[in-house]
């Protein structure tokens, strides 16, 4: 019973706190430099993927090249 | 082929270079690469075009060429020097819900013994304030590998890889990213036309070749980090590490260190500096003491224990086109690198006259180059 | 009766969905923040001297896409609801004004635009997506807020304007 009440009192703090009410330590009026097109993790999508393909080929290791995220975080 | 197998993996996976809660803008990407080295080189085009629509549809499609013109090390040794083209076609959807998207692509990768078609899905996220993206990633591919020259042979490689990418906002100026990936292959897995050596004091030169016999299946394991960094006088630096791991015992591991430097409003200069190293495979050798010396054998300088090292530059000129009027901008880029291919032991067998396993370490460098125009409507 | 929250829990769930804001009217509407900055047009511009008007207040910036999409409609807004005592009013909330102005210059805007390089307004008013747009009523009231913009968005601008206008002072 006592498991049961502190379970539904945490998942009440979370619905409560939620996403939408995170407070971001960088406002999104505040995110100038990061959404300049130079501070893209790739700016050029071909041609990086054409040099991945470049060493994939020639050497043993593959994967996590990774490239979300970032940038002007609108909307 | 070696060359060229696994290619159609590589140039699917397209970075998600989405601002998750924003589709990217619609861009035309024309560009020629260029490969000279080790006695093979490639170029041809590729082309990219991406298309929005109403702010939560979006396609892209791809076309890629290799015109390949090999007279490698492997390839003199054991065959003759050939050519051949590979042409890889790719489509991509993508849509934007509220912070998520869902991203689900395909391409095709042909060439005249390899049959490459590889399918993703993707779903990306942005959570606590738009400071963090997290995307998963799941993609299958089923390959077909045949041979020239022997009509009989026919095998498959069957590809299954998850990711999962995070990416987080540090600072006002700074961007720090984490993947992880996990890629398994079953099925036929080396080259059809590679042969391992052995020792054999009956032959001319001392050794005598045998088919490579690899294990059927292979799964590796990445995970990287990189950050990138906004210089207070405009610019930027990001530094990227991988570290790679699988089941045949190959370690990798790569560090790369890249500098961005705008200047006005129009050109944009890169130079960066890529370093890799890699243990040899199991069962690899260079040279094996006798025939069928041991259950797999392999090789493939791929598997190599090896270095290599890149240094590169690249330029870009932005400017409006007003011959294209539709182009909101556009830009011409050019960038070359320039690779140095060190092996430990993998030895240059064009060198003869001397005791097996004493020839030189192999060792060579390669010029790539991508010339190409970028167009934003 | 057992509850299963017990009501130090109850306490604190209501702590935690207190806002920034400050505390609301008996109808649910709020003073808007006041604020005084430099306008584009010289001089500057303070939400006192507007009251007595509907004011729009979208916050932007020059980096930021739907931002730059969003204007030719403010425009469109400002042109057609302003001589029924509408204003709207842009705030820029980049550290410096160079890039903004390389904006104005390619996509003219014929409403107010104003400064707040320091982003004490953008706190205030509790700016959580870029853009983001606020009305105010006609006795100075938040009555209306929308994060982010998507195509299509401007006909639920011009639905709460229409509303708003047709309120007394």
């Amino acid at each position: 019973m006592r498991i049961a009440r502190l379970a539904a009192a945490a998942l009440l703090l979370v619905a409560a706190s939620g996403c939408s009410r995170f407070e971001p330590w960088v406002k999104p009026y505040e995110r100038e430099n990061l959404a300049d097109p130079i501070m893209a993790w790739d700016r050029d999508p071909v041609s990086s993927s054409y040099m991945r393909h470049v060493y994939d080929s020639r050497e043993g290791s593959r994967g996590a090249n990774g490239g979300a995220g970032g940038g002007c975080g609108c909307n | 082929m070696q060359l060229i197998r696994r290619a159609a993996v590589a140039l699917l996976l397209l970075p998600a270079t989405a601002f998750a809660a924003v589709l990217p803008d619609d861009r035309a990407d024309l560009l020629y690469h260029y490969y000279d080295g080790g006695g093979v080189t490639i170029d041809g085009p590729s082309l990219l075009v991406r298309k929005k629509f109403a702010e939560k549809y979006a396609v892209n499609a791809s076309y890629y060429v290799d015109m390949v013109s090999s007279a490698s090390i492997d390839v003199i040794t054991t065959a003759s020097p050939y050519e051949e083209e590979r042409t890889q076609y790719g489509v991509g959807f993508e849509y934007l819900r509220g912070k998520v998207t869902y991203a689900a692509s395909f391409s095709n990768s042909n060439e005249n013994d390899y049959n490459a078609d590889t399918a993703s899905l993707s779903i990306s996220q942005d959570m606590f304030g738009d400071l963090t993206t997290v995307s998963l990633i799941f993609s299958r591919g089923w390959d077909d590998v045949t041979e020239r020259g022997d009509q009989t042979f026919a095998d498959q490689i069957d590809r299954r890889i998850y990711g999962v990418d995070i990416s987080q906002i540090a600072t006002k100026n700074l961007v720090l990213g984490l993947s992880y990936e996990t890629i398994t292959e079953e099925g036929f897995l080396n080259n059809p036309y590679r042969q391992a050596r052995f020792v054999d004091p009956e032959a001319a030169l001392g050794y005598s070749y045998q088919s490579e016999v690899y294990p059927r299946t292979r799964t590796g394991n990445a995970i990287s980090f990189r950050g990138r960094w906004y210089l207070p006088y405009r610019a930027a630096l990001q530094g990227d590490y991988r570290f790679y791991t699988d089941t045949w015992e190959i370690q990798g591991h790569t560090a790369e260190l890249s500098y961005t430097h705008p200047l006005d409003d129009d050109w944009t200069f890169d130079v960066h500096y890529r370093f890799y190293t890699q243990n040899a495979a199991e069962f690899y050798s260079d040279l094996f003491p006798r025939e069928d010396f041991q259950n797999f054998l392999a090789r493939d300088k791929e598997l190599a224990s090896m270095q290599s090292h890149t240094l590169g530059f690249g330029v870009a000129y932005a400017f409006k086109p007003s011959m294209l009027s539709f182009l909101e901008k556009s830009s011409l880029n050019l960038r070359y690198d320039r690779i140095r291919f060190d092996y430990d032991d993998f030895r240059d067998l064009r060198v003869t006259g001397v005791a097996p396993g004493t020839e030189p370490l192999y060792t060579f460098d390669a010029d790539v180059i991508r010339f190409y125009f970028s167009g934003w409507f | 009766m057992k509850t299963i929250l017990g009501f130090r829990t109850a306490v604190l769930a209501t702590a935690l969905l207190a806002t920034a804001w400050p505390a609301a009217a008996a109808d649910g509407a709020v003073p808007a923040p006041q604020f005084s900055l430099a306008s584009r047009a010289g001089g500057e511009v303070s939400l006192a001297d507007l009251r007595g008007q509907v004011v729009m207040i979208n916050f932007w910036a020059s980096w930021c896409g739907p931002c730059r999409q969003e204007f030719p409609a403010l425009d469109q807004i400002y042109a057609k609801y302003k001589p029924m005592g509408f204003t709207l009013v842009a705030i820029n909330v980049e550290s410096e004004k160079a890039d903004a102005e390389k904006f104005l210059s390619a996509t003219p805007a014929s409403f107010p635009i104003l400064f707040d390089p320091d982003n004490t307004v953008s706190g205030k008013y509790g700016v959580s997506a870029m853009p983001t747009t606020v009305l105010v009523d006609r006795q100075g009231r938040v009555r209306w807020q929308h994060r982010a913009y998507k195509p299509g968005d401007e006909a639920k601008y011009i639905e709460q304007i229409r509303a708003a206008l047709r309120e007394k002072a």
